[in-house]
């Protein structure tokens, strides 16, 4: 029998667990219950149609070349946001974890961008990258001829990448940071004695010890380069052609510009699923990769 | 299982976007959307914000509130963001917060009457003492009428036409609009040749449309390509058009206008006229409030194509949303608020419909900027003669992947007449849905 101590303990508990679990409730498994219902409808809202058709608006994405075009360049642009802002947050903790004079304006420099508006942010790069913008200006006094960044298909998904990137490397370079500062010093000053070099130190003690924050960053970015939105819709608005058409994006036409409410649901639980197989894959895989799991 | 929404339905769109893209969240319930009984509160929502349009629509409402104290209780303006609005409209409706009357653009004029959104106005409209529909302009209707009834009162017919710096024209030399207007010489490819010219200076571009083709082509390529007699479909909607003869040789003439002469700035790169970078810009009357006295401009009626001059005109309409709580009581509102007293009050700020009210001194307050000649030439002259853009029932659907399509028309290589027949049957496809 549990002491009084113990019940009042667990009330304490769920007390402290209820605004979460609500929270999620009502803002998340609800609305996606919604969701799932209404992608089994044709559901126009301006004309007021609502009509039930089952599981056609998903037999329809299965042959909707648009749809999966969109799939590969949400996973396009997912695979080069999370190496380079990881990669590059990686770097950038790093260094900042070595002392040296003006590291506190070096981490303001890249944190800034993350307490900046997105539209804002996103403004401001429009005009660096316009075609006779701020960046080719410069590349033009070094006789180099810039590309249209946003205009070709070449260019345009990488562009927006990069904004991103430095949106949000910012936020990474920070998490690093404390993962690394967490790090015992006992260990690498051993492995130094031990006649380990600094990038051997790195490789065997530093990275392995900050592996679980390396999944942490790795899944949220991951999820959060999924339902990328602002810079697509300033900047690009999924073209040229569709070669920044990314499926948030793509679910966003459907519903609010194509009027299409229902087949847009079926794209969001497909963008679930995926974002779903994405945290699956990365969390059933950390037992061989990230420190201390078993 | 078919049913027409009509209940309440408070999770709405914002429910399905949080869903999908991970943002916020709304609940559901349903219930019966009956008439109400007794004084009812009156929504209209709208996409200006601005307080001195909406210190004149307060005063239409309370007017009318002191009137219909019996039927009405309260008259709101509901402003949204511009480019928001169509998203604000559908969630609002989606979600059951339907507003009683709603405006509209007219690209979606067709695609708001064939769906249903708008309720017919006429039996309202002609029991009106005094509304005088005939004063009307024909044009200006042609749009919000379907099989001789009104859905929609078009309160802003704005005509477009060609500001062009002076400075910069007279800095390189060519010759004055106005005397090409008077000559006769007013075409589109002479204006094309001056842009071709300023265009070749550093940091100016020579011509701009209303706006930027690779992102929105109706505003962009729409009111140009009529004076080509070129359009995207036929008249019944049925068939697109996107690879006639017409298309093909106004598309071929737009392209090399921006790849070869350089008459215009390629998509992607930035200019403002309102900052003395351009030349010739599209727009309506409207854009005058926002031009300082840096430097000289002018105001000129659309130039002339192969297919001679055609004036047109941008709308926005208000309708009364079928689907909203009392649209009988909704129509006779927007009755009042569209009759000749109540346009001449609008008239300060959006061009009229009314053949009675387009008059210098009536839209002099709307853009006090433009001369008594630019208003009479190029707005007044224009309007009781101008035509609309082209709009489809499905324009909606349309618009992305046309988009989509007349983006590969943006590279100096592009095949217009390939590029035009795959878009073709691309929205063929569309259509015939």
């Amino acid at each position: 029998m549990r002491s009084r101590a113990a019940r009042i303990d667990a009330v304490w508990g769920v007390a402290m667990a209820a605004p979460a679990v609500l929270g999620v409730t009502v803002l998340g498994l609800v609305p996606f219950g919604f969701v799932i219902w209404y992608s089994l409808h044709d559901w126009a809202p301006l004309a007021g149609r609502f009509t039930w058709v089952g599981g056609a608006n998903f037999v329809r994405l299965l042959n909707d070349d648009v749809m999966w075009g969109s799939l590969l360049t949400t996973l396009q642009f997912t695979g080069m946001l999370v190496v380079i802002n990881i990669g590059l947050a990686l770097v950038l903790a790093l260094l900042l974890n070595q002392r040296f004079r003006g590291a506190v304006a070096f981490r303001a420099f890249f944190f800034s961008p993350v307490v900046v508006s997105s539209v804002a942010w996103v403004l401001i790069w429009s005009y660096l990258v316009a075609a006779n913008g701020g960046i080719n200006g410069v590349l033009a006094t070094w006789g180099i001829e810039g590309p249209n960044w946003l205009r070709d298909p070449q260019w345009a998904l990488l562009t927006v990448v990069v904004i991103q990137v430095f949106k949000g490397v910012g936020m990474n370079m920070v998490l690093f940071l404390a993962a690394l500062q967490g790090v015992p010093a006992e260990l690498k000053e051993a492995a130094r004695v031990d006649g380990a070099s600094p990038a051997r130190s790195l490789v065997s003690i530093t990275l392995p010890m900050i592996t679980p924050t390396i999944l942490m960053v790795i899944m949220i970015t991951t999820i959060g380069s999924l339902d990328v939105f602002v810079p697509i819709q300033v900047l690009t608005q999924g073209g040229p052609g569709r070669s920044t058409t990314v499926i948030s994006y793509l679910l966003y036409q459907t519903a609010f510009l194509q009027q299409r409410f229902g087949y847009a649901s079926a794209i969001g639980v497909i963008l679930f699923l995926v974002s779903l197989l994405f945290a699956a894959l990365q969390w059933g895989s950390r037992k061989r990769w990230v420190h201390d799991e078993v | 299982m078919h049913s027409y929404v009509s209940r309440r339905r408070i999770l709405g769109a914002l429910g399905l976007a949080a869903g999908a893209v991970g943002g916020g969240a709304l609940t559901g319930c349903s219930t019966s959307r009956p008439a109400t009984r007794g004084p009812v509160k009156l929504r209209m929502l709208t996409w200006t914000s601005n307080e001195r349009h909406l210190a004149v629509f307060n005063r239409i409402g309370a007017a009318y509130l002191e009137q219909h104290k019996d039927k009405v209780s309260e008259v709101v303006f509901d402003g949204v963001v511009d480019g928001t609005y169509l998203k604000a409209l559908t969630t609002q409706i989606g979600g059951g917060d339907v507003p009683d009357l709603a405006w509209t653009f007219e690209g979606m004029a067709a695609q708001f009457i064939d769906s249903g959104v708008f309720a017919n106005l006429t039996p309202t409209l002609t029991a009106v003492p005094d509304y005088h529909v005939d004063d009307l302009v024909d044009g200006a209707m042609d749009l919000w009428r379907k099989d001789g009834d009104i859905y929609a009162y078009p309160f802003s017919n704005s005509p477009l036409g060609i500001y062009a710096n002076l400075d910069v024209i007279k800095a390189a030399k060519l010759p004055s609009p106005r005397d090409l207007l008077a000559s006769g010489e007013w075409t589109w490819d002479k204006l094309m040749e001056m842009a071709a010219a300023i265009g070749k200076q550093a940091d100016r571009a020579g011509f701009q449309s209303a706006a930027d083709p690779a992102k929105d082509w109706n505003s962009a390529l729409g009111p140009i390509w009529l004076s080509w007699n070129a359009r995207p479909w036929t008249a019944d909607g049925r068939t697109c058009t996107f690879a006639a003869p017409e298309m093909v040789t106004f598309l071929e003439w737009f392209h090399r206008q921006i790849f070869v002469a350089g008459a215009m700035p390629q998509p992607g790169q930035q200019f403002d006229f309102a900052a003395g970078q351009v030349g010739f810009r599209m727009a309506q009357l409207s854009m005058s409030a926002g031009l300082k006295d840096s430097f000289e401009w002018d105001f000129l009626p659309m130039p002339a194509g192969p297919s001679g001059t055609v004036p047109v005109v941008g709308q926005g309409a208000v309708g009364v949303v079928a689907q909203g709580r009392n649209p009988e009581i909704a129509a006779d509102f927007l009755a009042y608020f569209t009759n000749k007293e109540n346009s001449a009050l609008l008239a300060a700020f959006f061009p009229p419909p009314r053949k009675s009210l387009l008059a210098v001194e009536a839209l002099s307050t709307a853009a006090p900027a433009l001369t008594s000649a630019q208003i009479q030439g190029t707005v007044i002259d224009q309007a009781v003669k101008a035509v609309t853009k082209v709009g489809h029932a499905k324009l909606s659907e349309l618009d992305d992947p046309i988009r989509a399509g007349l983006d590969a028309l943006w590279h100096k290589d592009a095949d217009v007449r390939r590029v035009l027949e795959t878009l073709t049957a691309a929205v063929q496809k569309i259509i015939d849905e």
